[in-house]
């Protein structure tokens, strides 16, 4: 052979290098536009917020937005409002869905899919046509009590909105879905023979169903209720229709102090804590829990 | 039905009957998850102000008043374009980011992955309010595009999710194969990939289109001036007192959700 | 199609190395492949024979390295300008096209003509026994069906080098059987160079003109599959073609000592510290009586007896330990007189097969 034919003498090496880190960064750069967008919209204002929160009304570095949130009692009840709402409507989603999604997994699939329609449809429509839903429903002379009185259930119309009751009705309602969807692909990937074997090796129905089908749903049902729960916590929209302001939540009170008091550090400062608190439980989830589980149940 | 009752309703062999429970609950729920949605249709056509049910008169008195409305209408329009518009920016650049992640074998994109999907776990009001101090000092506050951009943000995770579970499940020797047989990558990527995964991006387009079309918070930080949104009008009307001309809008809503929901199920049907 | 061996292309791989964090997927790989050959990389999984061959269609790049096609050096081309017909493990066929828009994908993106387009799809269906079928989807077509199509896909653009990655894994064992065989004599019809990727030595063995063991990410010996299984170059191989059973060996001068015993044998001594026999159990066989003088016998005692219809197996325990195994043929005659457990009995191995090989796993 000539003399030619023999390569360089690294082998190509810089060459196959570079040409690996073209193409990773040409693939990576795909993803760019997104993320400039999410930088710029989302990373950086927050970032302002993190440093609004710590500048008092004299402008200078202060901590006064945070000792005034732990000063006033009302902020408190607003931060235990939030979680008390969040935590009652995740347990009501639970208690509710995990029966559903049950129900759904044993249909056969044909009937599995119409009855998901009942949780998809839901699922996709406007929150504010929902909750304006419930509002109509519930109100002094909705359908609720109308019906409910002349079915002799209570004689007087009992007020169901504006108060925590009509809350946590809209907010389960609303929620029901978050849960319901993940729960229900986790129940449907359980091999059937897992239950099969279990009866085989002497477990009663019910014991097969708490101690097999139930353990290998947990990971639906905690991505469904974590999904719940940080959703709840940052809730607006349906509080603030349903709630009529008997019932405040964090984000309404980061709203009014912008809309009413124009007051950008005691907001930040309140919206510092919710995030705070949001990524803290994230966090502490992601460590039990495959954070790929979690995203896999969003809309399908 | 005797025998129903009976008979095995599992591989564990409980029977039917000692599980009715579960049916009575299940339903009950299916009916709750639907109904109060659905029955705002016929409440909509109803002619008193409390919105009786059912309707003792009918009339079409709410649907003139929001048609007949230039606020109403002007609403409709802005919130219609920022979502065909959020729809078509989102679509891309979340199908584009899903795919550079999935193909790319670096480190870094775990983190990417973790920041695009940031926004679904920030609480929308910390989104809404940063927003409008960026574009109080982009100059972009109460236009469209700001609209449109923080919207975009907003549907960015769910067109990630949606189109990385897709590419996750699609075989991606499918695109070596195009590339062995002479395809250069985004022509393989084209002729390849993108219709095995058509299902997934329309239905990340449908979201995004949702998600702006029936935000809120959002809309009520930095959509304004002349060009507040619907969901904004609506949220701000149903604070102040029951408008029963809402009831028409919800129908006309709900009628589209479920067209959209038809249309991705014929979409999903096909393939 | 081409059924001139000169338009094929030989390969030439040298010392290609692709390492992922601190592992040697590929070590330093040097390799030539002659012009039309078919050559098969034999190896467990994770041995690197994959990798190889996707370096060698441009998928996995490597840390360096040569590669030609020919005399052009490919190593820096991208996949879609090798030009190089590939078929994959999984076959890889678009499900959103016909049989015939997945055959004239490749034509359609080189600007083939409708019409030719036409002719040559249905002439590379009919080479792989498909002519008709072009109309098909995809998912009606059964798992031998797809190979075919896969295989008429890579063809179908006239490359002159064909990579096929565990081609027939995925098929049940007579199919598996029967498309060996017309792979080979595909392969004889058009004369491209061909690089076969498989983990199943028996089908190495069938298919090949040559066969490169690959372990570790390195060649441990690239011979022609009678070599292989005559001769293996090292323990891995032996072990890996066929089956053996291997007896510690040493060098005493010039004669090969198995315990205090002199073993006759007629091939050569590797000049490596440990050696094994590597004996063949189709190799051994029972005596009854004296053996011939070029024949090693060993006493031994029956442990297990396994009939296998056409044949059976012995494990027999040697007087110094070891476990050998011996198979031997079933005829109505032999049948009832099948050594049984407990039997002494005499195994021999004549001095051909009398293999001496390097004891190292490498």
């Amino acid at each position: 052979m000539a003399s030619t034919d023999i390569p360089s003498t690294d082998m190509n090496a810089a060459g196959l290098r570079s040409d690996e880190r073209l193409e990773r960064l040409k693939l990576f750069g795909l993803s760019s536009p997104a993320l400039i967008l999410v930088m710029i919209i989302l990373v950086l204002p927050v970032g302002w917020l993190f440093y609004v929160s710590f500048i008092g009304a004299d402008g200078n570095f202060s901590l006064e937005n945070y000792e005034r949130m732990v000063a006033r009692k009302s902020y408190m009840r607003i931060f235990r409002t939030t979680f008390l709402v969040s935590i009652m409507t995740t347990g009501l989603c639970i208690l509710i869905g995990y029966p559903l999604a049950y129900f759904l997994s044993q249909l056969p699939k044909k009937w599995a899919n119409i009855a998901l329609i009942t949780v998809l449809l839901p699922f996709w429509t406007s929150l504010l046509v929902r909750t304006y839903a419930w509002l109509v429903l519930l109100q002094k002379k909705g359908l609720v009590n109308e019906w409910a009185m002349s079915l002799g259930l209570w004689d007087e119309p009992i007020k169901m909105v504006h108060n925590m009751t009509g809350n946590l009705i809209g907010m389960v309602h609303i929620m029901l879905p978050f849960l319901i969807l993940p729960l229900y692909g986790a129940m449907t990937a359980i091999n059937r023979d897992f239950m099969k074997a279990a009866s085989n090796l002497g477990a009663s129905p019910r014991r097969a169903f708490w101690t097999v089908f139930f353990p290998l749903t947990t990971p639906g049902l905690f991505a469904g209720a974590l999904m719940v729960f940080i959703l709840c916590l940052g809730f607006f929209v349906t509080p603030a229709v349903l709630g009529g302001g008997k019932v405040i939540m964090v984000s309404m009170k980061i709203v009014s102090n912008i809309e009413l008091f124009v007051n950008w550090g005691a907001a930040s400062a309140l919206g510092v804590v919710l995030l705070v608190s949001t990524m803290v439980i994230l966090w502490i989830a992601s460590r039990f829990l495959n954070f790929d589980q979690m995203t896999g149940g969003g809309r399908h | 039905m005797t025998n129903w009752f009976s008979s095995p309703a599992t591989d564990t062999q409980i029977v039917h009957g000692q599980r009715i429970w579960l049916y009575i609950i299940a339903v009950i729920t299916m009916v709750l998850l639907v109904v109060p949605t659905l029955i705002v249709i016929p409440m909509s056509f109803s002619d008193s102000q409390y919105l009786e049910f059912p309707p003792e008169t009918w009339s079409t008195r709410w649907y003139q008043n929001y048609f007949g409305s230039d606020e109403w209408m002007r609403a409709t329009i802005t919130s219609l374009k920022a979502a065909l518009l959020t729809m078509l920016v989102a679509t891309p650049v979340g199908v584009l980011a899903a795919y550079g992640l999935h193909a790319s074998k670096i480190a870094f994109v775990r983190v990417a992955f973790v920041m695009l999907i940031t926004p679904m776990m920030v609480p929308v009001v910390l989104v809404a309010i940063g927003a409008f101090y960026a574009y109080v000092q982009l100059q972009i506050l109460y236009t469209l595009m700001g609209l449109v951009l923080a919207h975009t943000v907003l549907a960015l995770p769910l067109v990630v999710i949606v189109t990385g579970a897709a590419l996750k499940g699609y075989d991606m020797s499918q695109e070596q194969a195009a590339r062995s047989l002479g395809a250069p990558r985004w022509k393989a990527f084209l002729t390849v990939t993108l219709p095995q995964i058509k299902f997934a991006v329309i239905t990340s387009a449908l979201l995004s289109f949702l998600t702006s079309f029936d935000e809120v918070v959002v809309a009520m930080f930095v959509s304004g001036g002349d060009n507040p949104t619907l969901t904004r009008n609506m949220f701000n009307a149903l604070r102040d007192q029951i408008d029963p001309t809402i009831a028409s809008i919800s129908t006309i809503m709900v009628l589209v959700t479920t067209g959209m929901m038809v249309l991705a199920q014929l979409f999903g049907q096909k393939k | 199609m081409s059924k001139d061996p000169n338009d094929a292309l030989p390969i030439s791989v040298r010392n290609v190395t692709k390492t992922y964090g601190a592992v040697h997927a590929l070590n330093d790989v040097s390799l030539e492949i002659n012009s039309g050959e078919f050559l098969t990389l034999l190896g467990p999984s994770g041995s690197g024979k994959t990798t190889l061959l996707m370096v060698l269609a441009g998928f996995t790049r490597p840390d360096r390295g040569s590669l030609k096609f020919g005399d052009k050096e490919v190593i820096r081309t991208p996949p879609h300008l090798r030009d190089v017909g590939m078929t994959f493990q999984s076959y890889a066929l678009f499900p959103h096209m016909t049989v015939a828009g997945n055959v004239g994908y490749p034509l359609r993106l080189r600007g083939v003509s409708k019409d030719e387009i036409a002719t040559r799809v249905e002439g590379a269906l009919e080479t792989v026994q498909l002519g008709g079928f072009g109309d098909r989807r995809i998912d009606q077509l059964s798992g031998g069906q797809r190979q075919r199509v896969a295989v008429a896909r890579a063809i179908v653009f006239e490359p002159r080098i064909l990579l096929m990655d565990e081609p027939l894994s995925a098929l049940d064992k007579k199919l598996r059987d029967q498309m060996q065989i017309e792979l080979r004599s595909m392969h004889e019809e058009l004369g491209m160079t061909t690089v076969y990727v498989t983990h199943d030595q028996r089908e190495a063995l069938t298919m090949s003109d040559r066969i490169a063991v690959v372990n570790h990410g390195r060649i441990m010996q690239l011979a022609t599959p009678h070599d292989l299984y005559e001769s293996p170059a090292n323990r891995f191989v032996a072990d890996f073609i066929g089956e053996s059973t291997f007896l510690d060996v040493r060098k005493f001068g010039s004669d090969v000592l198995f315990g205090d015993q002199k073993l006759a044998h007629t091939g050569k001594i590797p000049d490596t510290p440990e050696l094994l026999l590597m004996a063949r159990p189709e190799r051994i066989c029972l005596v009854d009586g004296p053996a011939p003088d070029d024949m090693n016998t060993f006493e031994a005692r029956a442990e297990q007896v396994v009939y296998q219809g056409d044949s059976y197996l012995l494990n027999a325990r040697l007087d110094s330990g070891e476990m050998i195994t011996l198979r031997g043929p079933i005829r109505q005659g032999t049948v009832a007189t099948l050594p049984v457990v407990g039997d002494r009995v005499t195994l021999g191995l004549s001095a051909k097969d009398t293999v001496i090989i390097d004891g190292r796993e490498v």
